[in-house]
């Protein structure tokens, strides 16, 4: 096993520690292993190269502190460009200016979006909202029963016309699972309800879908064109490695979602995926999804999340101190 | 291998110099690690090509790719035994147990492989002891449905998962079916109550029967942080054997190559897809190729 980036980058200082001004090849070195770092935290590799080639630019560049050594001051430059990318965006939900506000969740399976739905209906009944739940899933077996259950933990309502795939009347085939019932239709008339009944807010559930199944993701952009969202949020598996940026630009493209909800905080990844998605899609990571229950949610920190992806929270303390 | 592949075509601008110079290494690095093959495994790779070079001369880019792919299917073991524990074991079921964070394709991977023992006109009994994420034993039920096996589990949710596996394989033993599947909860790995609790499904199974196949379920799309997964899964619960779903995304799935190393576990199966017959053996030389397309 490899030094964690603490270490590495620990030993890095040593050797800088004591010279006066950065040369070059200091910097070379720091930015290698900053590099390996960022690779560790699944941070996709072109991001690590355009990443790393701005840190290398603002170093070069760098005054010399008197109170850092050149090592730290790389580090410094760097968690302070992680939180401009992180949070340079960072904002409060879009509610409509006439209700309902729509909001539209999309992502690959088992990223997550479900029980988001349920965190966010909380979050808002606990702002004053009134919201709905919609259950457009139409074909993971049980999606509809699980939003149910959702809802029910959650308080809130959720609007179910169609059973979709469970046990007794599921559309499985050896071609792969289809759609039972029109999830396009669903949300419209989730929506709709919503305005006869008068909630204020519809959160609409989709199926989970991969970045290179075109069927679904023109699906995920009809529902999209249908109801008109006021945000499409993104939900992404903080777990998720290289693939975060095929994937962020495959649904930018099918749905044009506008914020992040990065999803499974709560485990030890580093979540470098954060950076990726930031970087390549410049949308605004929004919440963090921090367990299984309900109220396991949070807007998301961008300087938490910077010190998390780059696993140095001795270092950062020393230089915030400085 | 052909140079028609992204890999092919950086390679040949980079040797065109024939010489190969770092940026050479850079475009095998950059490709390993785009894979989620991760920083160890690549830097194995690239030194041994190194010195592969080095005793015998700068390749041309043709070599170089068939190096290149005999020494990443060396790291994923073409050798490993990868068979699944799916017959009788004596005068009892096989018992196959199935482990993961949340939301890798446990459930769904359970219904395909009991798909496949079906069609291997096998007797299977499904448990669902994921008693805990809302509608997990309505969906297994479902999928036992599609499949045609029999689902045990519990009526009411937040039942003991322990108790319901338990019921599982004694309804297995008494009914003498070929092999019972048990479904457990999605659980981060950190979390230490919920390994607990997953050590101790796994204990009291083994008051009824031995476990003959406890499966992590990897999702494809996970990064580095596979690893650590897998090593505390394995501890909890001895892993005999991986699977790697999600394969019929974009993700390659490469974090595997560590996990199979570190763990001396092999990869079984792979998830491609969300149907009942999208599940396959894992075969390393389409990995490998996969990989390096
Ligand atoms: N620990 C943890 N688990 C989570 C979190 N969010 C979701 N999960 C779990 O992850 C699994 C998948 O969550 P779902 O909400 O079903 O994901 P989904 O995106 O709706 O999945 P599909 O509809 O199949 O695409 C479940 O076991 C959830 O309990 C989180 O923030 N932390
Ligand atoms: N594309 C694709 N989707 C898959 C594959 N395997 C599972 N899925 C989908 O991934 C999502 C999660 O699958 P589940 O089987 O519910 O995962 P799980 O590990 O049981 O989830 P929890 O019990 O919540 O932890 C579902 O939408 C599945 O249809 C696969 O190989 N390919
Ligand atoms: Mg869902
Ligand atoms: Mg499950």
């Amino acid at each position: 096993m490899f030094n964690s980036l603490s270490d590495r980058l620990t030993s890095t200082f040593k050797n800088l520690r004591g010279k006066g001004r950065l040369s070059e090849s200091d910097i070379n070195a720091t930015i290698r292993d900053i590099r390996l770092a960022l690779i560790d935290a699944d941070v996709a590799t072109p991001v690590v190269r355009e990443f790393t080639g701005r840190i290398r630019e603002r170093a070069l560049g760098a005054e010399v502190s008197a109170a850092l050594n050149p090592g730290q001051q790389v580090v410094k430059i760097v968690n302070e460009e992680l939180v401009e990318v992180l949070g340079g965006k960072t904002r409060e939900l879009q509610l409509a200016k006439r209700p309902p506000t729509v909001i539209m969740l999309a992502g690959l399976q088992g990223s997550g979006k479900t029980t988001f739905a349920g965190k966010l209906a909380r979050h808002l009944r606990d702002k004053g909202h009134f919201p709905v739940l919609v259950a457009a899933d139409l074909q993971r077996p049980n999606a509809v029963t699980q939003l149910e259950v959702v809802a029910e933990r959650a308080g809130v309502p959720c609007f179910a016309p169609e059973r979709g795939n469970e046990g007794g009347h599921d559309t499985a085939s050896t071609e792969g699972t289809q759609s039972y019932g029109d999830p396009v239709w669903v949300a419209q008339a989730g929506v709709g309800q919503a305005k006869v009944r008068q909630y204020d807010v519809v959160i609409v559930d989709t199926a989970g879908r991969l970045a290179v199944d075109e069927n679904l993701m023109q699906q995920a952009a009809d529902i999209r064109a249908a109801i008109q969202p006021d945000e499409v949020l993104f939900v992404i598996d903080a777990m998720i490695g290289q693939a975060a940026i095929e994937t962020a630009l495959a649904f930018q493209k099918g749905v044009d979602f506008t914020g992040v909800v990065l999803s499974k905080l709560d485990g030890d990844a580093r979540g470098g995926a954060a950076l990726s998605v930031s970087s390549v899609t410049g949308r605004p990571i929004m919440y963090s999804s921090i367990g299984e229950q309900t109220k396991d949610i949070e807007v998301f920190h961008p300087d938490r999340m910077a010190s998390r992806i780059l696993d140095m929270g001795d270092v950062l303390t020393l230089i915030e101190q400085a | 291998a052909s140079s028609n592949n992204a890999l092919g075509k950086g390679l040949l601008t980079a040797l065109s110099g024939d010489t190969l110079d770092d940026s050479v290494w850079e475009e095998v690095e950059d490709t390993l690690l785009g894979a989620d093959l991760g920083v160890d495994a690549t830097t194995e790779i690239v030194d041994g090509l190194k010195r592969r070079v080095q005793v015998e001369g700068a390749p041309t880019t043709e070599k170089l790719e068939s190096w290149l792919h005999e020494e990443l299917l060396a790291q994923v073991g073409p050798d490993m035994d990868r068979r699944i524990a799916g017959t009788r074991v004596g005068d009892r079921p096989a018992v196959i147990m199935v482990v993961g964070v949340n939301g890798t394709g446990k459930t769904t991977t359970i219904g395909k492989l009991a798909r496949v023992l079906v069609a291997e006109d096998k007797d299977i009994l499904l448990g669902a002891a994921d008693t805990f994420r809302a509608a997990a034993a309505d969906q297994l039920e479902t999928w036992g449905a599609r499949v045609g096996v029999p689902t045990v589990r519990s009526a009411k949710e937040g039942a003991d998962p322990a108790a319901v596996a338990f019921d599982a394989v004694k309804a297995g033993r008494d009914n003498e079916v070929d092999v019972v599947l048990i479904d457990t909860a999605g659980r981060l790995h950190n979390k230490v109550g919920l390994m607990d609790e997953l050590a101790k499904v796994k204990r009291v199974i083994e008051k009824q029967s031995p476990i003959d196949e406890c499966l992590l379920v990897l999702d494809a799309t996970t990064g580095q942080n596979g690893m650590r997964q897998a090593e505390v899964f394995a501890q909890a619960a001895e892993i005999t054997g991986v699977v790697l779903t999600k394969l019929d995304g974009t993700a390659k799935g490469g974090i595997v190559v560590l996990v199979q190393r570190e763990l001396g576990v092999p990869v079984k199966l792979v998830g491609l897809g969300e149907g009942a017959d999208d599940l396959a053996p894992f075969d390393p030389k389409a990995f490998v190729d996969a990989v390096l397309d």
